[in-house]
């Protein structure tokens, strides 16, 4: 007996994303992997699944999947417009977001529309069948290298599933929505911090930058004031030897204008790197929208260390923390209404 | 190099736990770690004390030998104008090329592209002022004091002077990365028939990479 689930309408960029592609930029192999790792860590985990397995990073509008599986346990992270889950033979029923669903053949999920946000998660309970590709199963679609085929998910594939059948046990919801902090995204200066005038260094810290339509899995370019650099770029003040490009580093060309490398980034790049986004907001960049305004502000590197592992503990609490998704009482009304043994009553 | 080599192996007796990976490049190693499993002033002095010994002993190389076709206009587009702007014959380019002691000393930009640096100096070129929207993959290119082999295809301003059978890039293999950082290499010329049987094997996942290995 198959175990998929089919892509009946794909959405705008659905692909799957692990947490990357790690240990080969040396051979130019780009990570690729979540945007936000902390979405998918969530989806994954109320799931029951490790937080590093491969679940679809959905871009902006989702896909319409179809359950060709005895049953299948999923979870939707992210800010999304309701989803719905339908039956052949039962109205259309909203799927709360950060949460656990038991899903039965034939229903079809119908991902909503993202809202405020450039990506959310979907995990499945024991994973994808797909074969990882040096070590991860991060889709990488420039090079169609990973994933589902190298590529997005369009209509009619059909995403083969690790379990034929969901685990028995409890569903499980995010006890309250994860806090991926506000403010400034906070940088740590350099590596060619040296390539821009004080002033250049002074607007990048104190101006607002707004995020360009070009903006995609490889990296964002932002709108804003322009920075100058220390030796005029005529005289080659914006070129540099070329080296690597680490995840949230933001090259500034010619013009001025800050580009923050994310997880499709290039191995290696020759214009000079002003600072680089400390990890802990990695997560918040991988969410942005054309049109968000940020600020800048530096930190020191064991501050950035020191951010990120509070961040880490906090994700462990919020895991740790995953509440029962029953009404006090006992009865499992969720479930019963998946079971489709009370929908007369209530509707 | 030496120090991307060093590390890895460091790295591979246990030593170094939370680097992540390395990078090298012509002017500077990029060592990725991980906050939650160690930290910048943990790292520092273990990476400085690698620095400080110098090239690892024994660090060996490989030498590779490229079959290279460059008698087809269609593999060699800019053979003739390559010729022309440094004063040379076509047949005196090709030469050059074969002649360049090469060495491969970083690879990216996409999957597999390695920037090869050692092109005999009669060659060099600025970048094409219009780069190419299509170049083929495998395709042979000079520009300034290298030369590259196009992994897929891209666009590319680097002149086209030859095509190779082979694949830099072949996800169905072990090492689907051909080249490394560190390999020599030369390129040995074949003509029209011997490419068109190597890219058949190449096609066909049955040809044999380690006969281009020279030395270990």
């Amino acid at each position: 007996m198959s175990a998929a689930l089919k892509v009946v309408r794909a959405g705008l960029f659905d692909t799957l994303q692990d947490l990357g592609r790690t240990g080969f930029m040396a051979l130019g192999m780009p990570t690729a992997g979540a945007m936000d790792r902390i979405g998918l860590s969530l989806a994954n985990a109320l799931v029951g699944n490790p937080t590093n397995s491969a679940g679809i990073e959905i871009g902006v509008m989702g896909p319409d999947l179809l359950v060709d599986a005895d049953s299948v346990r999923v979870a939707l992270t992210g800010p999304l417009s309701p989803s719905l889950i339908e039956g052949p033979d039962a109205p259309p029923k909203p799927l709360e977001t950060d949460r656990s669903h038991l899903l039965k053949r034939g229903q079809v999920l119908r991902v909503g529309m993202i809202d405020g946000s450039s990506t959310a998660y979907l995990a499945v309970a024991g994973g994808f069948a797909v074969s990882p590709f040096m070590g991860s199963l991060s889709t990488y679609s420039r090079a169609g290298i990973g994933g589902f085929e190298g590529r997005k998910l369009a209509a009619g594939d059909a995403l083969p599933l690790a379990r034929a059948a969901a685990p028995g046990g409890d569903e499980r919801k995010l006890a309250q929505p994860f806090d991926y902090g506000s403010g400034p995204v906070r940088v740590v200066w350099g590596p060619q911090e040296e390539y821009f005038s004080a002033e250049g260094r002074q607007t990048f810290v104190s101006q607002e930058y707004r995020v360009s339509k070009e903006a995609d899995r490889m990296g964002i370019r932002f709108e804003g004031p322009v920075i100058v650099h220390a030796t005029s770029v005529q005289k080659g003040g914006a070129d540099i030897i070329s080296d690597g490009i680490g995840p949230g580093a933001i090259q500034v060309p010619g013009a001025g204008l800050p580009i923050v490398l994310l997880a499709d980034r290039q191995t290696v790049g020759g214009y000079p790197k002003i600072a680089t986004v400390a990890s802990v907001d990695l997560p918040r960049l991988g969410r942005m929208l054309p049109g968000h305004a940020v600020r800048f502000a530096p930190v020191t590197v064991e501050e950035a260390e020191a951010l990120r592992r509070d961040q880490e503990a906090r994700l462990l609490r919020a895991i740790a923390g995953f509440v029962t998704a029953r009404p006090p009482g006992g009865i499992d009304l969720v479930r019963l209404y998946e079971e489709n043994l009370i929908d007369g009553v209530v509707y | 190099m030496a120090l991307h080599t060093a590390i890895g192996r460091a790295r591979s007796d246990g030593k170094l736990a939370g680097v992540v990976e390395t990078v090298p490049t012509m002017r500077s190693l990029m060592v990725t770690y991980d906050p939650l499993a160690t930290s910048r002033a943990e790292l520092q002095p273990k990476v400085a004390a690698l620095v400080a010994q110098g090239p690892a002993a024994g660090l060996k190389s490989r030498k590779l030998t490229v079959p290279c076709c460059y008698d087809d206009p269609e593999f060699a587009p800019d053979l003739a104008e390559v010729a022309e702007r440094t004063k040379k014959t076509p047949e005196q380019v090709i030469a050059a090329h074969l002649a360049s002691p090469f060495k491969v000393y970083v690879l990216g930009f996409m999957p597999g592209l390695a920037y090869v640096a050692g092109l005999e100096p009669s060659l060099f070129l600025p970048r094409r002022t219009q780069p190419r929207v299509r170049v083929p993959r495998s395709s042979v290119a000079i520009a300034m004091d290298m030369t590259t082999i196009y992994p897929f295809e891209s666009p590319g301003g680097w002149h086209l002077i030859g095509r190779t059978p082979l694949w830099m890039f072949d996800q169905r293999r072990e090492q689907p990365v051909f080249l490394a950082p560190g390999d020599s290499l030369s390129f040995q010329r074949v003509d029209r028939k011997t490419y068109d049987r190597i890219v058949r094997d190449v096609e066909a996942g049955s040809f044999d990479w380690a006969t281009l290995v020279k030395s270990k």
